[in-house]
């Protein structure tokens, strides 16, 4: 593809950068990123993406915009109250960047849509807000090896990884089930600073970019924890499990699985 | 032999909101014991009855999983830094 005068301006600081250039801002324009969810994570992660000029970018929620969201659900906005939230993202992408292809799923991931979405993108952003969801991104990625961008949020606590199939571990090599209700605290009592949601958002949308152009180490087989109170980032070793039970050697799990959801289903 | 613990944030509420603490221990086991002395109810929110660390909490010595080391017979020495990490779901709709 060739640049327009006008792409060449938008990307300029972009394409002056020897690890992007013209050929990694034309790879951009190129992806396909799939961004699950379009709240706290999904908001920061849909914006710089489509900055960037992320040429094709799908969107999955099911959920109207909320007062209590726009803390820091920052592509949506006070007059968007009960618009869906993908119609609410698609205008702010479009009305950034009308190079960004956006195409909405107005719909919630289960066993029997999420293969269908799935196709047709390289890059799996995971901005969900409970295990069920995150269980099946999990297996739907190590199925039709897609790279998993993992981030998640709790109060002042953050965690970003990228689970690459074949090149490192997937979110059951560290957890193989998810937790019983009740062990683990509930999304909607636990509360968050807005910010880290950006934090963690950008972080993923970070390793995305660097996936895409190639370039740098990604967070392939490294746990990121940012401690905001602290003003701390942490490094962790994540290893592949021979033993897992979705990618290890003798996987017990070969079927997509709808766990009860039991975090974040309600506001 | 004295390591510093980092508590996440679930767990914080049983450390007087403590995000970092001190136990002593040869092994990780001992170390489970030792914070929960100090911090009785926290060694049952980390550990199956078996004493082993419960599936959606990973434990780690400095920057390694004791799954890939010797699990809770892991031994400590000195200075290490031990962490605590749950699966946190959130993402925030």
């Amino acid at each position: 593809m060739d640049f327009t005068d006008e792409q060449i301006e938008r990307y300029s600081r972009h394409i002056m950068l020897p690890e992007v250039g013209g050929v990694g801002q034309i790879k951009m324009l190129e992806a396909k990123v799939l961004l699950i969810g379009a709240g706290g994570l999904g908001s920061p992660a849909a914006y710089y993406l489509a900055a960037a000029g992320i040429g094709n970018l799908g969107i999955v929620d099911f959920d109207t915009v909320d007062l209590s969201n726009l803390q820091r659900q920052i592509i949506h906005s006070t007059e968007r109250i009960g618009m869906l939230k993908t119609e609410s993202a698609r205008k702010t992408i479009q009305a950034l960047n009308p190079d960004v292809k956006v195409t909405l799923y107005n719909e919630r991931l289960t066993s029997q849509n999420i293969l269908d979405i799935f196709e047709g993108y390289d890059y799996i952003l995971d901005g969900t807000d409970n295990f069920a969801t995150r269980y099946l991104i999990n297996d739907a990625c190590v199925m039709t090896g897609k790279t998993n961008i993992h981030g998640s949020i709790f109060r002042f606590e953050g965690q970003a990884t990228v689970f690459k199939p074949g090149a490192g571990p997937c979110y059951r090599c560290l957890y193989p089930e998810p937790p019983p209700p009740g062990l683990v605290p509930n999304c909607q009592e636990g509360g968050v600073l807005g910010v880290l949601a950006g934090v963690i958002g950008n972080l993923q949308v970070v390793e995305t970019l660097k996936l895409i152009l190639g370039k740098g180490n990604a967070l392939v087989g490294t746990l990121l924890i940012y401690d905001a109170l602290n003003t701390e980032f942490r490094k962790l070793k994540l290893k592949r499990d021979v033993n897992c039970p979705v990618c290890g050697e003798n996987p017990t799990i070969t079927e997509l699985i709808d766990y009860e959801e039991f975090c974040g289903l309600s506001r | 032999m004295a390591v510093k613990v980092r508590i996440p944030t679930p767990l914080m509420k049983l450390t007087s909101n403590q995000s970092e603490v001190t136990a002593e221990g040869a092994t990780i086991s001992d170390i489970f014991d030792n914070l929960e002395s100090q911090f009785a109810g926290i060694k049952e929110r980390i550990c199956e009855e078996n004493g082993s660390p419960r599936r959606f909490i990973n434990i780690y010595v400095n920057e390694e999983d004791i799954r890939f080391l010797d699990g809770e017979k892991t031994a400590v020495k000195e200075g290490d830094e031990i962490s605590i990490i749950p699966a946190i779901a959130g993402g925030f709709r």
